[in-house]
């Protein structure tokens, strides 16, 4: 009999930023208003583009198709809302580069009900089939990475996979999205674990819940019904306790090998929101067309969780939140990984966790002085990875042996060495371009 | 909101930070410091003030100069050259010559420190270098040692303290002796109690063993300073002392001897854990640890010198780098160790 709440002990190093979550976690999701043009990127997600399906001055319903899978790597794409494809351009995306987009007008009168399509039924699909359901539904990870989900959930031939990992960590500051699904769509995240398993078929699943939302643990647990075999994981508070490898630790005690993936340890690991979706998709046959995002921090007036249209741009999302006109600066996601924007001129993406606006800058009170040995960031590392000295090679140009001997292509830019540095160097910074450096001679050589 | 929006700054992530600051560890290591000097004064008086005084401005004078000469930014402002400062002035003898208190300090962050590069670069202790040049070029005056506790400490000032530069010093009044020289030269034990609160003769920071760990726990208790080397340092120094004096009595003196006496415990806790010249690990940090406490053991009991503790840490700051070369962090996912 499984018991259904536990508490673990976590994963070794990392850090403790300030949680920062008390001004969103207790508000409800609200529904987002339609922004008068949409802008539906064809790439969303890790891989290729979608491939249209619609022609311009189209009228579509909400949730109707937009554009299809282009091969295994890739997922559809869906109407944000019922009204008129304007035209099909490029558009500005998160990296300010342009990029293919659906533009899309709202019908304001439009009583924006949403398009059914061909169920996926629990019971009698296979698990090929739920995988072929996701894709078509468009399900990207929903923590951030946007990787393809039914690439992600598709085990290899040579291995089985016994636990299904459902994570609701959320371990960046800020964000409360994950915590507001776990309270408002306990229904959803059962039904996806049904459908996950049977998919993976994973005899079991753990929902790892981190230790300051206790409630929400509790809630799950007393919820969980009687004949789906899960458990409720309760995890200490620790950043990037979120993180897979880490999260893989602190409930099974395996390490996922240097350069591998969940599977060489037969787990899988999906967001918990990622699987809220899938129960409240796949049972109607719908597309994802939008997602719970964040938008808070200093910067911004009405802060809040947000059930927010996919392709709401920026500019209209902040003038309805109402953001601080003093605001400095800006980034996708949370404070330890997020993206920073140089331009407010993109849409909310699936990808898109949050939203957070600081006011302070940070220019002046940031000195750079030499690396003084600390180790602090050697302590911080969850990967057991020596910044301090990546750093100083990094400054030398020794990318290959950044690479070779100090295991450079395992750092996933956590950004707990810079986070913790006395010395204010930019670590991560450096390591994302030194691995930028190493991809391109690898693909020249 | 204007219509083209606010100016944004742009960092990579992560968009936040500890707060930690080189200069604010550098500034709690002089706090910790701070009674341990007073506790100098207090002792020897104005002999030790002045040392002090001139061992401090001689390293900041050096440091803000050489930047200069380098065109660079003068570096003083991130206070680690006052721990030089500060801690090279604290294991000097308190009556000598001011000339050669100056001369060192400038060698110590001459040759220490700016020539390797400045903070972070520096191989050796700095502190060291310039005690390490004094023992070398005049090793009478740097044993010549002043009774602590004098009744006109604060009136007078030896003799030798005023010594024109290159003149020979003239020692005047009782001269003291450390409770190692006491020991190695003359076989006479000092009282634990005594050596504890630093009521004998030494260098003048290195007598009170009491406000070094004080300050040592102060760090540490704020992650300032690796806890495992002074642990792994004294650790040892006690087990060789022990098994030493267990079997050898009238050779060896006991290990509490051992702990508190001579500059052990202001090396194991200010100097040894010098954050650029010790390795980086935890495993490393204790290996280095055991390795100065036997070098400073094997000096003490068969070096011609009473003391040791400056060339241990010397010797083991030249290891570091090797210790760290070896003994990398397992990354995760690369088999359990
Ligand atoms: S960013 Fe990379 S090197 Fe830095 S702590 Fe995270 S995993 Fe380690
Ligand atoms: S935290 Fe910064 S200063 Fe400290 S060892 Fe790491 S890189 Fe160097």
């Amino acid at each position: 009999m499984l018991s259904v709440l536990r508490h673990q002990p976590g994963f070794a190093h990392g850090v403790h930023p300030p949680e920062a979550k008390e001004d969103t976690r207790d508000l409800r999701i609200k529904q987002f208003p339609f922004a008068p043009v949409m802008i539906v990127p064809l790439l969303q997600h890790t891989g290729r583009p979608a491939l249209p399906v619609v022609r311009e001055a189209q009228e579509v319903m909400r949730g109707q198709l937009l554009a299809e899978p282009d091969g295994d790597m890739s997922v559809a794409m869906h109407a944000p809302a019922t009204g008129v494809i304007q035209r099909i351009a490029l558009a500005p995306g998160v990296s300010g580069r342009m990029a293919p987009a659906i533009f899309l007008q709202p019908f304001p009168g439009s009583s924006q009900e949403v398009a059914e399509g061909i169920p996926c039924e629990l019971h009698s699909a296979t698990p090929e089939e739920i995988l072929q359901a996701i894709q078509n539904a468009g399900i990207v990870g929903l923590g951030g990475a946007a990787f393809p989900t039914h690439v992600k959930l598709r085990v290899p031939a040579d291995r089985t996979i016994d636990t299904l990992i459902v994570n609701g960590v959320e371990c960046e500051p800020y964000l409360t999205t994950d915590h507001r699904v776990m309270v408002e769509q306990q229904g959803d995240i059962f039904t996806g674990i049904r459908y996950l398993l049977k998919a993976t078929g994973a005899g079991r699943a753990m929902i790892a819940v981190e230790g300051n939302k206790r409630e929400v643990a509790n809630s799950l647990a007393a919820a969980l019904p009687a004949d789906l075999p899960a458990s409720v994981h309760v995890v200490p508070v620790k950043y990037p306790q979120g993180a897979e490898k880490m999260l893989i630790r602190a409930l099974l005690d395996r390490e996922v090998p240097s350069g591998g993936l969940p599977s060489d340890v037969d787990v899988v690991t999906v967001n918990v929101a990622t699987c809220a979706e899938i129960g409240r998709l796949l049972p109607h046959g719908r597309g994802i067309q939008e997602r719970v995002i964040t938008i808070g921090g200093p910067g911004i007036r009405k802060k809040g969780n947000y059930r927010i249209p996919i392709g709401t741009p920026l500019r209209f999302a902040l003038e309805y939140a109402s953001m601080d006109e003093r605001v400095s600066r800006v980034f996708l996601g949370g404070p330890m990984m997020g993206q920073a924007l140089s331009s407010l001129d993109i849409p909310i993406t699936k990808g898109t966790s949050g939203f957070i606006a600081f006011t302070e800058t940070r220019t002046a009170a940031r000195h750079e002085f030499p690396c003084i040995h600390c180790a602090y960031c050697v302590d911080a590392c969850p990967l057991f990875l020596n910044p301090s000295q990546l750093g100083q090679l990094a400054k030398a140009g020794q990318y290959e042996r950044m690479a070779d001997e100090y295991h450079l292509l395992d750092c996933f830019e956590c950004g707990s060495c810079s986070y913790v540095c006395p010395a204010h160097i930019p670590l991560v910074q450096r390591f994302r371009a030194a691995k930028a450096q190493i991809r391109k001679r690898r693909a020249a050589s | 909101m204007n219509r083209r929006g606010p100016t944004l700054e742009i960092h990579t992530s992560p968009h936040i930070s500890s707060g930690a600051s080189v200069d604010v560890i550098m500034r709690n290591v002089v706090y910790a410091l701070l009674p341990v000097a007073a506790f100098a004064v207090y002792s020897f008086g104005l002999a030790a003030a002045l040392t002090l005084g001139v061992a401090l401005l001689s390293c900041l004078a050096t440091e803000h100069l050489l930047c200069r000469l380098a065109a660079a930014p003068s570096t003083v402002s991130d206070w680690s050259v006052a721990i030089t400062g500060l801690l090279y002035g604290l294991t000097l003898p308190p009556a000598l010559p001011l000339w050669m208190v100056a001369c060192g300090g400038f060698i110590g962050v001459a040759m220490g420190k700016c020539l390797f590069g400045g903070l972070g670069y520096n191989a050796f202790n700095p502190a060291l270098v310039g005690r390490a040049f004094l023992q070398a070029a005049f090793p009478v005056a740097l044993t010549n040692w002043t009774q602590p506790l004098a009744p006109d400490r604060f009136v007078a000032v030896p003799a030798s303290t005023f010594t024109p530069p290159f003149a020979t010093p003239v020692y005047d009044g009782a001269s003291g002796a450390t409770p190692l020289a006491l020991f190695k030269f003359e076989g006479q034990l000092t009282e634990t109690g005594d050596l504890l609160l630093g009521l004998t003769g030494g260098s003048s920071g290195e007598t009170c063993a009491l406000l070094i760990l004080v300050g040592g726990i102060y760090l540490a208790a704020r992650n300032m300073l690796n806890w495992r080397i002074p642990a792994a340092i004294l650790g040892s120094v006690a087990l060789f002392g022990w098994v030493a004096h267990a079997l050898s009595p009238q050779h060896y003196p006991p290990a509490e001897f051992m702990l508190f006496s001579g500059g052990l415990m202001l090396g194991a806790v200010f100097m040894a854990t010098d954050m650029v010249a010790s390795p980086i690990t935890h495993a490393g940090c204790v290996i280095y640890g055991a390795l100065i406490g036997a070098l400073v053991t094997v000096i003490r009991f068969w070096g011609g010198m009473p003391e040791g503790v400056m060339y241990a840490i010397l010797l083991a700051n030249a290891v570091s780098p090797h210790i760290d070369g070896v003994l990398q962090p397992r990354v995760f996912g690369t088999g359990r160790a």
